[in-house]
């Protein structure tokens, strides 16, 4: 682990020790069930927004991304019920690598500004959802139980749900791409600086482009988790709003919003954070109605301390502030 | 046409204006009617008070996620101390002030700590949203009724030209006048184009930025009253989601989201672009929820249209 997530991780040790000793209940299987729940959705599309932060880049659809492949997924297995669930799946993540790649093209080769091009296609997404399903819910009696499956079974006897390993898989994979392959290091490099990187021979364009597309790919693999999760896809409920608790858990993760900063492994302890700050508040019996502001602290609570962070390591390095 | 040039962004607004309102009134003779047109533009009264502030604060370089949140936590705040017993009118003549001092704590951390203001605003708009939520919980409180519907008001009596509308464009042309006429907004330019060079130019960065986004608070704080007498209650979803509105409305109107390039007038521009085209499809009978996909079909045509014609400036 580098020092940059050491900070997150502490917290994270900290936050469970004292929520534990307040109220030893955190402890018990039905919260851990909760928490393990509540990471996959966020995980699986923050490996993605990290990948195109680290470009300098933002993907502020992936909420839309996310309803437009889960629902398309959902129809399709509802008008198709003895479809086999893995090509489903498969079609899913497909939809949402599209559209991921239609951000692509904008902001790689038709030069978007990466928050403009995005936010067009979170309306644009959003609105096909509605139009393309006619506005009509998919419920979950028409969601095969295969796909139910993937959240209610699992290893340990149904007590590690295999949402929970895809997602632990995806961050894995993700991990092994960014440290280990030439296009991983090749995103650093570009966010680090895009015009050393275009001279040291980085195909900017084409790298870019995909971090966009796994970025969708991502989303529409979290679309396909949401019909499994929640059974009801309701094309004017899912994944609102859902891009700003991904970015969050990124940024929370250690993600530079500069570019160039960034690691599966923070990623994914972000989103083990605010899963664990979510139940906590359940168990703490604080009110909902706190939720969003605990949020909004920690994320802020995150940059700051980042930022202490970034500091203390530039003047290790360097002897400058 | 050289001397237009640089104008292309706002061209395209305008241009794109045009043929909205030439296609809805050939399409659907009811959309000329003027009493109803201007009727409709109330509804956007609070999106064009913050697209108005956030024009300035985009020509600087940087973003304001949080207007909408500081909007709905000052009229949380408003109708609390109502409720605790002080007048109605008070409570409201401290909005712009709470406004205001929400807008400095992004300021200060954005401004002297230079923290990134995507990440920052992203962090107040869930904390400030948050603080709302706190105080209301989830029913939505009354305001009295002496406060509500300050848009059937009419500034000149017998016309349709309603409070509403008036007050925004008092807002536009103070905006304008600050952006485009005052050393202040001169310095808004030099901040957005290059913030390093303004700080060697002697331009007080920080004291910029923290000034910026105390106005997109104050305006917020305002663009919250005038919400409360509209809809005549405190909620503390109030305008959630609009400040991405307010951001479509000013990118649309061709200021460049990395700053240092837009004006009010294309903010307006864009404004009245998205009412119309709104208003065209909801007398043609298209449902809001698929309206969404067409404004931001819009939002990449501008963008693409102004990176067309502008690319020889490179």
């Amino acid at each position: 682990m580098k020092q940059r997530e050491l900070p997150i991780a502490l917290a994270l040790v900290a936050l469970v020790v004292l929520v534990s000793v307040i109220q030893p209940r955190f402890l018990s299987e039905s919260s851990i069930q909760s928490v393990l729940l509540w990471i996959p959705l966020i995980a699986v599309c923050a490996m993605g927004q990290m990948q195109v932060i680290l470009t300098r880049g933002i993907d502020v659809s992936v909420g839309s991304t996310l309803a437009l492949a889960g629902m398309l997924t959902a129809m399709l297995l509802r008008d198709h019920p003895t479809l086999n669930v893995f090509l489903a799946a498969g079609i899913g993540t497909g939809i949402g690598a599209v559209l991921g790649a239609v951000n692509g093209g904008l902001i790689a080769y038709a030069r978007v500004p990466a928050i403009v091009a995005t936010l067009a296609t979170l309306g644009i997404y959003r609105g096909l959802t509605f139009t393309l399903s006619g506005g009509r819910q998919v419920n979950d009696y028409e969601i095969p139980k295969e796909l139910a499956n993937w959240t209610n079974t699992g290893l340990f006897n149904n007590r590690l749900p295999w949402v929970v390993l895809v997602a632990v898989v995806v961050a894995l994979a993700t991990h092994q791409f960014l440290t280990r392959t030439r296009v991983g290091r090749n995103l650093f490099a570009i966010g680090g600086n895009p015009d050393a990187a275009a001279l040291r021979g980085v195909p900017v364009r084409p790298v870019t482009f995909l971090a966009y597309v796994l970025c969708g790919a991502g989303a529409g693999l979290a679309g396909v988790l949401y019909a499994s999760r929640f059974g009801n896809v309701n094309p004017a409920s899912i994944g609102v709003g859902f891009e700003l608790l991904v970015i969050a858990a990124a940024v929370i993760g250690g993600t530079s919003i500069f570019g160039g900063v960034g690691s599966a492994t923070g990623a994914f302890l972000g989103c083990v954070l605010l899963g664990v700050i979510n139940v906590a508040l359940a168990v703490l019996q604080i009110a909902d109605t706190w939720q969003t502001a605990v949020y909004g602290l920690v994320i802020l609570a995150a940059v700051l301390l980042d930022d202490t962070t970034a500091r203390r390591l530039r003047l290790a390095a360097t002897g400058e502030e | 046409m050289k001397r237009l040039r640089p104008f292309i962004p706002e061209l395209v607004a305008v241009g794109l204006l045009v043929l909205a309102f030439v296609i809805s009134a050939v399409r659907e003779p009811k959309f000329l009617d003027i009493a109803y047109l201007f009727d409709r533009s109330t509804l956007y009264t609070e999106t064009a008070l913050l697209a108005i502030a956030l024009t300035l604060v985009i020509v600087a370089g940087h973003i304001d996620l949080s207007c909408t949140s500081i909007l709905a936590l000052v009229g949380a705040v408003v109708i609390t101390l109502h409720h605790k017993g002080l007048p109605f009118g008070l409570c409201a003549a401290l909005a712009p002030v709470l406004g205001g001092l929400l807008g400095a704590f992004n300021g200060y951390l954005i401004g002297k700590r230079k923290l990134p203001s995507l990440v920052v605003t992203l962090a107040t708009m869930a904390l400030f949203r948050g603080g709302a939520q706190i105080l209301l919980g989830d029913h939505g409180e009354k305001v009295p009724e002496s406060f509500q519907h300050f848009e059937k008001l009419t500034v000149i009596p017998k016309t349709y030209f309603q409070a509403p509308l008036a007050l925004t464009l008092v807002f536009a042309v103070a905006a304008g006048l600050l952006l485009h006429k005052t050393v202040f907004g001169r310095q808004v330019y030099a901040v957005g184009t290059n913030a390093e060079a303004a700080r060697y130019s002697g331009v007080p960065v920080p004291s910029v930025l923290m000034r910026l986004f105390m106005l997109s608070g104050v305006v917020a704080g305002i663009a919250s009253l005038t919400l409360l007498s509209r809809l005549g209650v405190a909620r503390f979803d109030h305008a959630r989601g609009q400040e991405l509105d307010a951001i479509t409305a000013v990118v649309l109107g061709g200021t460049s989201i990395f700053g240092g390039r837009g004006t009010v007038i294309g903010s307006l521009a864009a404004l009245l672009l998205i009412g119309v085209v709104q208003t065209g499809m909801g007398v043609a009978g298209i449902k809001v929820e698929s309206q969404v996909t067409v404004i931001g079909i819009l939002l990449l045509v501008a963008v693409l249209l102004a990176n067309l014609t502008s690319r020889r400036r490179r």
